[in-house]
Formats: structure tokens, sequence, C-alpha cells
């Protein structure tokens, strides 16, 4: 009897104790969150400035991302080299996505409260920076994202170094449409946020030009059972097949489409996600089909000569250079610019000196936007070489400026399915 | 018509992928009733061998039968490995073994990333697999259909090591029930060791097959593991045939609501069909008659 009233009274304390902690510890992170960056712990006070890496190490996002946290590496090594940023010398603190959403947003808050560094660079996904935002958002940090995406976003704690939909995705269609004079088009993608809304504005510029769509297949991230989704293009012949399938299952699906006697000249594939680095792991023989990015390992700029050299002298003569790899590349030496313009690490300062910045990326000249932190971007249409590099065979000649909602394209309704 | 045929046959394609991952399963948990979450990391050791013996072999059309029996061997004394160490100090404990063989295949996974790289493998098709076969209108892929004949040599070479060999007796004998085997001179330690190493060496030859169809990477095992224990399970724990139509029947209804519906959609819809069958018949297709899972 004495015991279990003795412990019935014990719980009562305990777990009393636990919600007036708990409250405690949600006030003083409403607080935090109120004061922004001033609650910041980013300290500048020696030689050394943190900077967060945040890519998947591991996981099916691994083959794409990994390659991303080389080249930001690199990046922070060349600026050390070069005096680092406003005097101080970079030090990068790496952490694994695990290709998870919910890792990314946790690692991304580890970065920020305890590694407390001034910067993030990474994410892939979609889904990865959809579950980063709120975090950079509440702890008023900065993230620079450097992969091709969606568009329809303009975060202000983000800034986007990789092609929007109308930097990448639309000049591919444009060129399908006028150079190739596709009148088919068949959609096979990765189940989550990037393709089914890549997909929704693929949809709308096939109605307003009068391309028939005539099928959209899904799978999992993780799932690779793409013979059923073959067969349909198979039966269905189209003209083109638009593919925004992202990580292993690209391989699975080349894979498929291979056995099933497919080829760039019966079905033509437009990739988004596949780069030099994806096409090298694929043992498929890709020649002939295009991929659409705004930047290839072929390109012929002055910096790229001397990106591509650094880059295979640091990590191997047989590793390639890819888009995400030179965004981010890019995203690094942008962030210093518009440190050393805002003179100040401080977040606020920086974002507001954010407009305007320039570099000369291996991609070409870029140009940052204020208003929406997109960058400039050449749409370059590729294709796969026999060797797996990638070569450009149409280009938009001039950089296209980001428009991520799509202001200017008449036929696109957000509100449409 | 069309339509029939070529899901048909498709998911023919995912059933034999499906079923020769889940033999080895089957042998391990089905006969030993140990959950071995392990498994898919066999399989991707047996990619891995299949990658492998491609550097050494380079001729593509080759390495692929070089890299069968290899892989038997290299999953198989991974099992044993596993079984000797950590599985025979777990029998009769079930939820253990669980989870102890869960972090076995995180341990394993992250050995094959740091020993090959996070990057996926390109392991090579051999050029006599080129091609499709025209069967009732439909171009079989001749990958495919080589998928299938490994399948099928695997269950028939299963079920006649255990039907008409000496170690197939003992194996059942084991089974049917230990004590009484250990009283007539059966050494139930090797068997069990035999066993396992049986069932994992089938997993390494599914990772060779399955390089045909998906990357190599450390993660590999992750996609099929599930759908090897609801082969397993919806089968009928302990009996082959069980597997075998439950994994046949589980790819051909995968590839129509596929078709029908859409890719995620599918796998929801299968799963679900999984779990009302199961209500109706919680054995499985095929009752086993005298084993616990105790």
């Amino acid at each position: 009897m004495v015991k279990s009233r003795a412990r019935l009274a014990g719980t009562a304390v305990v777990m009393s104790a636990a919600l007036v902690l708990s409250a405690c510890g949600s006030k003083s992170s409403d607080s935090e969150s109120a004061s922004g960056g001033a609650d910041s712990c980013v300290d500048t006070s020696g030689d050394t400035v943190k900077l967060g890496l945040l890519n998947s190490m591991s996981g099916v996002m691994s083959i794409s991302e990994t390659t991303v946290s080389d080249s930001l590496k690199l990046a922070a090594e060349q600026i050390n080299e070069s005096g680092g940023i406003l005097g101080k010398q970079i030090e990068t603190v790496q952490e694994d996505g695990a290709s998870e959403p919910t890792v990314f947003a946790e690692k991304a808050t580890k970065l920020i409260q305890s590694d407390c560094v001034a910067a993030v660079f990474g994410g892939w996904t979609s889904s990865s920076r959809v579950a980063m935002r709120p975090v950079f958002k509440s702890l008023n940090s900065i993230l620079f994202y450097p992969v091709q995406y969606e568009g329809l976003e303009a975060d202000k704690n983000i800034f986007y170094t990789g092609a929007t939909t109308n930097q990448q995705i639309i000049p591919a269609l444009d060129f399908l449409r006028e150079e190739k004079k596709i009148k088919s088009i068949f959609l096979a993608g990765s189940d989550y946020v990037f393709p089914r809304t890549a997909n929704k504005i693929i949809k709308q510029y096939a109605d307003e030009y009068g391309i028939e769509v005539v099928g959209e297949e899904y799978q999992p991230l993780d799932q690779g059972a793409w013979g059923t989704a073959v067969d349909k293009i198979v039966a269905t012949k189209p003209d083109v097949v638009f593919n925004t399938i992202n990580g292993d299952s690209n391989v699975a699906f080349l894979q498929a489409y291979d056995e099933k006697g497919l080829d760039a000249t019966t079905a033509p594939i437009v990739s988004v996600s596949i780069a030099e680095e994806e096409a090298a792991a694929i043992p498929v023989d890709l020649t002939g089909q295009m991929t659409s990015w705004n930047y290839y390992q072929t390109v012929d700029s002055p910096t790229n000569a001397s990106f591509v050299e650094a880059f295979k002298a640091k990590y191997g003569q047989d590793r390639p250079t890819s888009d995400p790899m030179e965004a981010a590349y890019t995203s690094m030496w942008l962030y210093k610019a518009m440190v050393e313009k805002a003179g100040t690490f401080d977040v606020d300062q920086v974002i507001d000196a954010s407009d305007g910045i320039s570099y000369d990326a291996p991609e070409g000249t870029v140009v940052v936007d204020g208003e929406n932190h997109h960058i400039s971007k050449t749409a370059l249409i590729g294709e796969v070489q026999p060797d797996k590099l990638i070569k450009t065979i149409w280009s938009s000649d001039a950089p296209i400026e980001p428009d991520p909602f799509l202001k200017t394209y008449t036929w696109w309704d957000p509100s449409k399915e | 018509m069309d339509v029939v045929i070529s899901q048909l046959f498709t998911g023919a394609s995912y059933g034999a992928v499906l079923l020769v991952i889940a033999l080895g399963l089957s042998l391990t948990f089905g006969q030993m009733g140990v959950i071995n979450m392990a498994h898919g990391e066999f399989l991707m050791a047996g990619a891995y061998t299949a990658y492998l013996t491609q550097q050494v072999v380079t001729n593509a059309d080759l390495s692929i039968i070089v890299a069968l029996p290899l892989a038997f061997v290299v999953a198989g004394l991974l099992g044993l490995l596993l079984e000797v160490v950590v599985i025979s100090r777990m029998y009769h404990r079930t939820l253990d073994t669980l989870l102890v063989t869960f972090g076995v295949s995180l341990v394993l996974q992250q050995l094959a990333k740091d020993v090959f790289g996070a990057q996926a493998k390109a392991v090579q098709a051999p050029g006599w697999l080129d091609g499709q076969i025209p069967i009732l209108g439909y171009r079989y892929p001749l990958s495919q259909l080589f998928i299938l004949v490994v399948a099928v040599s695997c269950v028939l070479g299963t079920a006649a090591v255990l039907k008409y060999t000496g170690f197939g007796r003992q194996i059942r004998a084991t089974v049917q029930n230990r004590d009484l085997a250990e009283t007539v001179g059966v050494s139930t330690t090797s068997i069990d060791r035999l066993t396992f190493f049986l069932g994992s060496g089938l997993a390494g030859v599914a990772g060779v097959a399955v390089t045909l169809i998906t990357a190599t990477e450390s993660t590999m095992g992750q996609e099929y593991i599930i759908w090897a224990f609801l082969v397993v399970v919806a089968g009928g724990i302990g009996q082959i045939k069980g597997a075998v139509i439950a994994a046949f029947a589980l790819g051909v209804i995968r590839a129509f609501l596929t078709y029908f519906t859409d890719g995620s959609m599918a796998v929801v819809l299968t799963f679900l069909l999984i779990v009302v069958f199961l209500q109706i018949r919680p054995q499985g297709l095929f009752a086993v008659r005298t084993r616990s899972l105790a």
C-alpha cells in the first residue's frame, strides 16, 4: 500500500518536473527566434570562421551529393590560400544528411546552434531543402543551395545557385519544341516534390504548345521497379522522355529502358538529374541521350579550365566535374564576395549586400538577384558522349535571369492542378 | 490484351527477383526461425563480389559466370560468421536476433561505404544478355530471363538438397524437432551453421543477379529486405513452394497496380493486400504443420 502510493507520488513529481522543464525550454527557444541574428553564436574573434557543409554522405542520394561536398572543400581550400574571407581562414564542418530530409533539418540545427557556423552549404533533394527552410528561418542563418529545383520559392534565408525552372526545364522544353519538333512527351520521375512540381509546369507548357503528354510515371526514391513504366514507354512511343528521376533510381530506370531495347534513337531521354558523375555510374550506353544543365565539364570558359584542373589534381584524374558541384563551388565564392561587400559575417547585413554580387564562375559570369536570391545562368542542352562526358549541343547564348515564380510566362497558372 | 501480357511478363520479372532474394530468407527465417535483418546486406556482398570479379576478369561476358559461385561462397561465409559469432547465442530469442541483426546490417552498410565509397559502382551486364526474346508478342528482355533461370535453378537446387541429400535430411530433422534430432546423433550446431551458410549464400547469388537491374551500392539491400520478409510470411513460413507462389503473385500484383495507379500507390496497395490476406489466413499460403516460432 505505502509502496504504490510512494510510486504514484514519485511519478507525479517526475512528470511535473518534466512539464516545467519543457516549458522553460520552449520559452528560451521562443526568445531566440524573436531576436533572430542577435542570438547567433558565430565567433569570428579569432583567425577562423566556421562554415557548415551539409550533404548526404550515405543513402540513395550519396551517389550525387558526395561530389558537392568535395567541390565545396576545394573552394574553401582555394579561398583560404587567397587569404580567406575578411582575413579569416575557413574551417569547414561536414555533416551527413543521410538522404533523409529530417536528418537534414536536425543537422542544420546542430551546425547553426552547436557548431556556430556562419553559413551552411548543401542540400540536394527538394525534400531536404523544404525540411531545412524553417530551421534557417527561425535561427536566422543562411543556406546556399546548389541544385537545380522546381522553383516557386524565394526564401530570404536561402541563396539558390542551382537553376530554377525557367533556366533549365523551360529552355529544355523550348529546345525540344523548336529544334526537335516534338509532338509527344513521356514524363518519368521520382515521387517527391521536385518531379511532381516540374511535371506540373511541363504539363501546362505542353497544353499551351499542343504537345501531348502520353504518360506520367513515378517511383519512390528508394525503389527502382521501372519495368511497368518502360513497358508504357514502349507502347506509347513518345518523341521524348523527360526524366526527373533522382539518385540510384536512375540507374534502375536506365537498365530497364536498355534491357527492353530502347535507346537514344527510339525513345530519346532528356534528363535534369543525370550529370557526369551519375552517367559514369550507369552501366548502360548513354551515347546520344540529352541533358539540361547550366554547366558541363566541357564548358569553355576562362575559369573552367583551372577549376577542372584543380579538382582533378585534388581528387583524381578520373573524377569528372558536374553542374551541382560547380554551383556549390560558385556559391562559396559568392558568399565570400557578399561578406566582403557587407564588411561583416552578420547574416542580415550579408543578405542586404547580396544584390548585384557577381563572380566569374566556371559556368560563366553569374550575378546574384537580391530580390529572389537566385543567380543568372545560361541554359545548356548537352549530349552524353561515349566517354560519359557531356558536350553542349545547344545554348541559350546569354545568361537567363531567374524567374522562380514564372511571372513572365503567361501560360503558367499556379492554381491549376 | 497487350497490357495483360506485358504486365504478366513484367510482373514475373519482379517476382523472379523477389524469389531469388527471398529464397535464402525462407531457409534462415522459414526453417530456422531466425529473423536476419542483415539478409539484404548479404545480397549487397554478392553484388560487390560481382563488381570486384569484373575488375579482375575484365571481360564482362565472363565475369558474371565466375561471380555467381564466388558470391555464393562469399555471402555464405559472411552468413556463417554471423551465425557463429552472434546468432548461435540467440536462438529462442527472436526479438533479440531481430535487433542484433539490424545492427549488423547497419555495420555492414557502413563497412561497404568505407571500403567502396558512397558512389554506386557500375557493373557491366554481359553482352550475351543484350536484347529481347519475343514471346506471345512481348519482347521479353534476356536479362530478365536470366534472372528467372537463376531463381528457378536456386529453388530446384535448394529443394533437391533438402529432399535428397543427407545434409538436407539433417536440416529437416533439426527444424522439425531439434531435441530428437540431437538424440539420434545429428550435430545441430553444425547443421545450423550449414543452413545459415546456404541461406546467406543464396542471398549472394541474388546480389549478382540484381546487378543487372539496380545500382550496386551500400544501401541496395534495403530496397528488397521488406519485400523478402513479406514473401516468406505470405507464402507460409518454412514452405519453399509457398515462397515461390507468393513471390510471383506479389510481382504480378505490383506490376498491374503500377500500371493502373502509380509506383508509390502500387507499393501501398500491395502491402495492404498482404495485410488483408494475412488477416484471413495468418499462416500464409501453405501452413507448416510441425513448427512453432517459439
